[in-house]
């Protein structure tokens, strides 16, 4: 089952981090990629720049806006693409990439289907 | 290493050929050397070679003996490899059994076929401590012969992902100490029911693909439909294994009838029966009625005798329910599952009425593995749809829609519900 990890981080907070408990997190991470590449369960990894630009349409045509989200907290950081055997290994995985953050776990729709 | 399928140039013929002889070269390997992993790789090396050489040098006049020897030749490598890093750190080479280094001459490889090196390469592929994604993935390349870029390809995951998948699978294997042989007798039945289970999920894998720009996926259901028949010429008298044959052959039938061009899904009760293979129907009716009488029943064999049925009704409404539900009744019996309970409850619908099947889902809400299941939401808005309950159909629709992670489901699905919304 392949599952997408979306990491938003709460940025103020992790600005603030000292900059040993930030290298720890980050170390955490790549700990955590080394594995998944190790166990075949990876698909891809990225993290995201931190500017964001939002199209929207606006009166028939599409614009740049501010967006729908107003000032949040948590700001999309990082994608985790796994294909792992059960909801559980997805939620395991989650773990040690949630510090400073919520992770949310989302599973990719199939291009397969049985006749009902 | 690079792979046969991104760097190949060779002919469909040397491909099929290779995929053939694959198995059996590397069976051979095995059955002499032990290392299964090691042999594999080595393998894999001879079949990329071959697909380098031959369509410039010719097909040679022995092509399973040139690849054994390039094969053996390459493992040599790797052990003497393995041997001197040894040598120099532990000093450990007295552990080399002296077979090991004998390398054979091109013409002395002729080496017999064992009649049952097809199915201990199985066993080895579907080995009890892989998980099924590791032995699928290890089935199709060592039994398929498919390289790592198209079983990739196939699952939608990256080449590099599925190469570590099918390594960690071989170092598993070796771990758990599996041998090259065939496993005892006292696990045989229950090692079988792993390959068979296995051969199914890919088969399943390459059928409920959808039809159109993906050509990966449904070459995977002729893939377990040859591997499945090849088991069933070794073991002619193990009726589940004839039963899991007719029962590939007898949904793989209805392919051509089952998606529309754009890839949308045609319930059974709506699909074109002209379409339907008549070929295919032929050898799998042909095949579950000779098997059975042999009174060894099994699920396979339950399964295929109900698609039979259905693959035997002219048209939707011929469809002999009363004895479809007679054999979904023995099924769930036999293996009780919250699955077979839902299609249970769709043939006491069509047999006693909606009530009928309606009465049985409610057993299934307290059930944890399908609860949530959103098969079970479109099963009752069926079920509510032919009762006249419109209303309460198109919210169980659309709670199946929600939940339903295949694209082409949730299609299919919102289109009930707004269907019935007019």
């Amino acid at each position: 089952m392949k599952y997408v990890l979306l990491i938003h981080s709460d940025m103020a907070l992790w600005e603030q981090l000292p900059k040993e408990e930030a290298d720890r997190v980050i170390g955490n991470h790549y700990k955590l990629m080394d594995e998944l590449k190790a166990s075949g369960e990876m698909i891809r990894v990225d993290g995201l720049s931190n500017e964001r630009t939002f199209i929207e349409f606006r009166d028939g045509s599409p614009a740049v806006t501010d967006g729908p989200f107003g000032e949040v907290k948590e700001q999309l950081a990082g994608v985790f693409a796994v294909d792992v055997d059960s909801f559980e290994r997805a939620k395991e995985i989650a773990g040690p990439i949630s510090e400073y953050g919520v992770v949310e776990i989302r599973q990719l729709m199939e291009d397969a289907g049985t006749e009902m | 290493m690079p792979d046969r399928a991104s760097t190949a140039t060779a002919s469909p013929d040397i491909e099929d050929l290779l995929r053939q002889l694959a198995p059996q070269v590397l069976a051979a390997l095995a059955r002499r050397n032990g290392q299964f992993d090691a042999c594999e790789d080595a393998v894999q090396e001879a079949l990329l070679a071959a697909s380098q050489q031959w369509p410039e040098a010719g097909v040679p006049d022995n092509p399973r003996g040139w690849l054994i020897t390039v094969a053996s030749r390459r493992l040599l490598d790797q052990l003497r490899g393995d041997a001197a890093r040894q040598r120099r750190e532990t000093a450990a080479i007295a552990l080399m059994p002296p077979e090991a280094w004998q390398v054979p001459a091109p013409d002395a490889v002729e080496v017999a076929e064992h009649e049952d090196d097809a199915l201990t390469l199985l066993f080895m592929c579907c080995h009890p401590s892989l998980s099924p994604a590791s032995q699928l993935a290890l089935t199709l390349r060592a039994v398929g012969g498919l390289t790592t870029a198209q079983i990739g390809a196939a699952f939608f995951v990256p080449e590099a992902t599925m190469a570590q998948r099918i390594s960690r699978a071989k170092a598993t294997i070796k771990a758990a100490g599996a041998r090259f042989e065939l496993p005892p007798d006292t696990e045989r039945a229950d090692r079988l029911r792993v390959v068979l289970h296995v051969l199914y999920l890919i088969f399943n894998e390459g059928y409920t693909a959808s039809s159109g720009d993906d050509l990966q996926r449904p070459e995977l259901a002729a893939e377990a439909i040859r591997i499945t028949r090849d088991v069933h010429r070794r073991l002619p008298g193990d009726a589940e294994v004839a039963g899991l044959l007719a029962l590939m052959l007898l949904t793989d039938a209805r392919r051509a009838a089952r998606t529309r061009p754009d890839g949308s899904l045609v319930p059974l009760a709506e699909q074109d029966r002209s379409r339907w293979d008549p070929a295919a129907i032929r050898e799998g009716v042909d095949l579950i009625t000779a098997t059975l009488p042999l009174g060894m029943i099994g699920p396979y064999q339950l399964q295929a005798a109900i698609a039979a049925i259905h693959d035997e009704a002219a048209t939707a409404e011929d469809t002999d329910w009363p004895q479809i539900l007679s054999l979904y009744r023995l099924l769930g019996q036999m293996s009780p599952n919250p699955m077979i309970t839902l299609n249970h409850a769709v043939a006491a619908a069509m047999v006693n009425g909606p009530e009928a099947g309606l009465l049985m889902l409610a057993s299934l809400e307290t059930d944890e593995r399908i609860a949530q299941h959103h098969r079970l939401e479109a099963v009752r808005g069926h079920l509510l749809e032919m009762a006249g309950d419109i209303e309460a159909a198109r919210a169980a629709y659309r709670l199946a829609a929600r939940r339903t992670t295949s694209l082409p489901e949730r299609r299919y699905l919102e289109g009930k519900a707004a269907r019935l919304a007019t």
